[in-house]
């Protein structure tokens, strides 16, 4: 077993020199869930002071690996090594217990409680609030992530709510600390504030397990990577001697095509206006629009940046029609108010929409993909119902149209939605949509957790499109998509919209500066002028 | 060695029609169990519970009258928990149905024409689907929970019947009886057969079946259905109303419990007493599941559920049993149903213990 993981980490295996201490070690980790092996013979060697980097696509086995380290899962086969010695971490608290914590992707923070609150729950031991309240401000302060212990949780904006897991993460000294995706919800301000934090953290002899889908960060930050695909680890490297490019190569083990975005012509006519839209916050935790203003026209793609929760979705639901907006004017599709119009109005004007969340908002789980086309197109003239009856050949002969030219992959034909993994998931309800050849698109997250080959291919549909002749408009998190496909960049900050500026002039600081701190209206007039003056 | 559940990537085929029969199998098998513990032989009471009831023609007369109501009330309720909106107070749209639908022979006794029927079952339906409104309306519009509004909804249905038979609509020529009138010939609905007593309600439970199979199975409706109650959120997407939805299916199954009741009584009582159903409403819910939200399931359920009420009442008859024991061998088979249904999604496995880590260390 032990020759075989010495071979299996790829033709660059040990020619770079590592010099930590040996932390964690991982041994021909075997995790099978039913017929599928989510991990095969998976080792990996974690050291002190190194920031190492885990990638791959969706589905290579990352996370199932991650929750093994972290006692969340138990392998089927496989060793585990701390400090040389054999464990066998069957818990989260016991692998806090030896000095590894975990800053997860998804917030565990009780949005109700305080800041103090929320660490408190998570630390063993009795101390009281005000006692631990001045160590989060000790240990906040020394790593350049301040926090207010007394703040309520549901107030922090996204970045800051990160620092509180990271801060909770540090409290308990660990040894060892896994990110998943830790940049994901952060402006490139807040980024870089992070890297800093985990040079310190690493120059203190910490061991980082870092996960991301940004190349760039990787190359950037990190020491080492291991690469993984179908569950086996394929290679590892240096990030720091390879490029963004040769690293997604061996994720998915071709070449990824360049997006190309060429050809834009002169814009045509608006093909789709938001004219002063506001609309009250949806719930105690939505996001208040105000007085949004967007055009965008034909031949173009114009993107709207921004971190998580800034009033992206409540945008959409204004746009699609799923939430009616108080004017009709407020949202013109080809010169048609359709502000108080429902959604399968707003479809037959030409427009298709697709939603960020894939299952349980863009396609019902539990049903086929054929009936999932018939969910978003019933109402339009595609023959898909006749007086009432929907004609389920012509969904299957839809779905089979769309399988074909946007290559969704299936185990067999015509599965439930849910059966189909992200990447292929978000090909299909792209392609749903995209088939119609619409006039107008608007779409949110396009390539969300989508693996990097189905990602350029999705994002050259929408070039393509909007050269035909369309209307596109993207909602994204993520910059370095934006500026593969915008022609123009607008960014939302708590439910305001930045004027749309051209591609070629915006600047990723200049991003993050809308993004996060303009908050009042003093700055804001003055970025705005700068923007004017630009 | 310890049991996991697997999830499925997709539902199972095989599952989706097996498991109600492996409920029943194990009803059967626990039923035998119970028999035996209290000392009578599990053959013997099995076979008089569940064959006996199919032996004669008088028998299978009063197997439809008993399996109509349970088809009509579990088509509709299969329906209404298609769509999530979970109405457990059919019971209480049963009895207004009976009651609205009893207005014209109790009210109006001198109004005696070919008319009379056509009118008590529309009464009849809507009464039902008048009474259905009240939770519908409520979860709409305030976000109430309707199983606890519908729910007690029931039992103040039964009190309002319960009241009129003893005040404004007791039989004036009733010795004080705690009854209304017995209705007249118009107002009776006809056998289907000259052999015995079934009624026109098994035909319309019939139709009901139909038509419900029908409107799930080909048509836009029930394609909306199926997505507002599995993902409410791409259901909006898809441009339904969750709350169109939920009047829609509380109105459609309040409708059919209304008929049911209004047949019960027309068909089988042919007036009203202070108790009008056996549970019908209640029991439904069991020929919902069991008939795996499905109309044609529903209606073979509906008549195994009707075959448990004819065995309980020979059970008594024969072996001297309490009739709660019907009540027993129901519950048992909704349990037995609702966790059959973990198959559909989840594998079952045998999982041996992991060897320590520990002791497969460097070697």
């Amino acid at each position: 077993m032990e020759t075989n993981t010495q071979t299996k980490s790829g033709p660059q295996a040990g020619t770079f020199e590592r010099s930590g201490d040996l932390l964690l070690q991982a041994k021909g980790i075997t995790k099978r869930f039913g017929e599928i092996l989510a991990n095969n013979d998976v080792s990996i060697d974690l050291r002190a002071g190194e920031i190492h980097a885990l990638l791959g696509e969706n589905g290579a086995g990352k996370s199932t690996l991650v929750k093994i380290l972290y006692g969340a899962l138990e392998p089927n086969d496989g060793t585990l090594l701390w400090r040389g010695k054999p464990v066998s971490i069957t818990s989260p608290a016991e692998a806090r217990k030896l000095g590894i914590g975990m800053v997860f992707q998804h917030f565990s923070l009780f949005e109700a409680l305080t800041v103090a609150e929320n660490i408190a729950l998570a630390i063993p031991g009795k101390l009281s609030i005000r006692a631990l309240s001045e160590r989060i401000r000790t240990v906040s302060t020394d790593y350049g992530l301040e926090l207010d212990p007394g703040a309520i949780v549901a107030d922090l904006p996204v970045g800051i709510r990160q620092r509180v897991e990271i801060v909770r993460c540090l409290l308990q000294e660990p040894d060892l600390i896994i990110m998943d995706e830790p940049t994901s919800v952060l402006t490139p301000q807040e980024t870089d504030q992070l890297f800093i934090t985990l040079q310190r953290l690493t120059s203190e002899g910490c061991a980082i397990l870092y996960i991301s889908h940004r190349l760039e960060e990787v190359k950037q930050i990190c020491h080492h990577a291991t690469i993984m695909r179908h569950g086996e680890v394929v290679s590892e490297c240096d990030p720091s001697q390879e490029t963004p490019a040769t690293l997604a190569s061996m994720m998915v083990g071709a070449e990824i095509k360049d997006v190309r975005k060429t050809g834009a012509g002169e814009p045509g006519d608006e093909r789709l206006v938001i004219g002063s839209l506001s609309a009250p916050a949806d719930g105690p935790f939505g996001v208040a629009l105000r007085d949004v203003n967007l055009a965008v026209r034909a031949g173009e793609v114009v993107a709207i940046a921004g971190i998580a929760a800034n009033g992206q979705g409540e945008l959409f639901d204004l746009i699609s029609g799923e939430r009616l907006a108080d004017r009709a004017d407020s949202v013109l599709i080809d010169g048609q108010a359709v502000g108080r119009k429902g959604v399968n109005d707003r479809r037959r004007t030409g427009a298709a929409f697709v939603p960020e969340e894939r299952l349980g908002h863009g396609a019902v789980p539990g049903l086929k993909l054929s009936e999932n086309i018939v969910l978003t197109r019933h109402g339009v003239n595609d023959g898909l119902v006749n007086a009432g009856f929907v004609n389920r050949s012509r969904a299957e002969e839809l779905e089979k149209k769309i399988k074909k030219n946007y290559d969704v992959r299936m185990s067999h034909d015509d599965p439930e939605a849910r059966s189909l993994s992200g990447g292929n998931l978000q090909k299909f309800v792209v392609g749903r949509e995209l088939d119609r050849n619409p006039g107008v698109i608007v779409i949110n997250q396009p390539t969300w957790g989508v693996d990097a080959g189905a990602a350029a291919t999705i994002r050259q549909e929408l070039i393509d499109l909007a050269r035909a002749g369309s209307a596109v408009l993207v909602i994204s998190q993520d910059l370095d998509e934006i500026f593969e496909v915008a022609d123009r960049i607008a960014v939302i900050s708590r439910g305001e919209l930045s004027e749309a500026v051209s591609a070629e002039i915006m600047t990723r600081e200049r991003i993050g500066l809308l993004m996060g701190g303009i908050t009042d209206a003093h700055s804001a007039q003055g970025e705005g002028a700068a923007f004017d003056a630009a | 060695m310890r049991l996991e559940l697997e999830k499925r990537s997709e539902h199972s085929t095989f599952y989706s029609i097996a498991s109600p029969f492996i409920a029943i199998g194990l009803t059967l098998v626990f039923g035998a169990i119970l028999f035996a513990v209290i000392g009578e032989d599990p053959a013997e009471a099995l076979y008089i519970y569940f064959v006996s009831p199919l032996t004669s023609t008088w028998s299978l007369h009063e197997l439809a009258v008993k399996s109509a109501p349970l088809i009509l009330i579990g088509a509709g309720l299969s329906l209404c928990f298609l769509s999530s909106n979970w109405n457990i107070g059919a019971e209480g749209q049963f009895v207004m149905g009976a009651v609205v639908g009893s207005m014209m022979p109790i009210v109006f006794p001198d109004v005696q024409n070919s008319l009379v029927l056509p009118l008590m079952i529309i009464m009849g339906m809507a009464g039902g689907a008048a009474y259905a409104f009240i939770p519908a309306f409520l979860k709409t519009r305030f976000g109430t929970n309707e199983i606890l509004t519908s729910l007690m909804l029931v039992y103040v249905a039964q009190l309002f019947l319960d009241w009129l038979v003893r005040g404004p609509w007791r039989n004036p020529e009733g010795f004080n009886f705690p009854e209304s009138r017995a209705f007249h010939e118009y107002a009776i609905l006809p056998e289907v057969l000259e052999s015995g007593r079934a009624h026109y309600g098994a035909v319309f439970a019939i139709l009901a079946v139909l038509g419900l199979a029908i409107l799930l199975s080909k048509t836009l409706k029930g394609f909306e259905i199926q997505v507002t109650g599995q993902a409410p959120r791409a259901g909006r997407f898809g441009g339904f109303s969750t709350a169109k939805m939920t009047f829609f299916a509380f109105l459609l199954s309040g409708a059919l419990a209304g008929l049911a009741g209004v047949s019960e009584v027309s068909g089988a009582v042919q007036q009203l007493r202070p108790v009008v159903s056996p549970g019908y409403g209640f029991t439904a819910i069991i020929v919902a599941f069991l008939g795996r939200l499905n109309p044609i399931g529903v209606l073979f359920a509906g008549i195994l559920l009707g075959i448990s009420y004819l065995g309980g009442e020979e059970a008594q008859i024969v072996l001297g049993l309490s009739d709660k024991i019907t009540r027993v061998f129901q519950g048992m088979l909704l349990f037995f149903v609702l966790a059959c249904d973990t198959l559909i999604l989840y594998r079952i496995r045998l999982v041996s213990k992991r060897a320590p880590s520990l002791a497969m260390g460097e070697n």
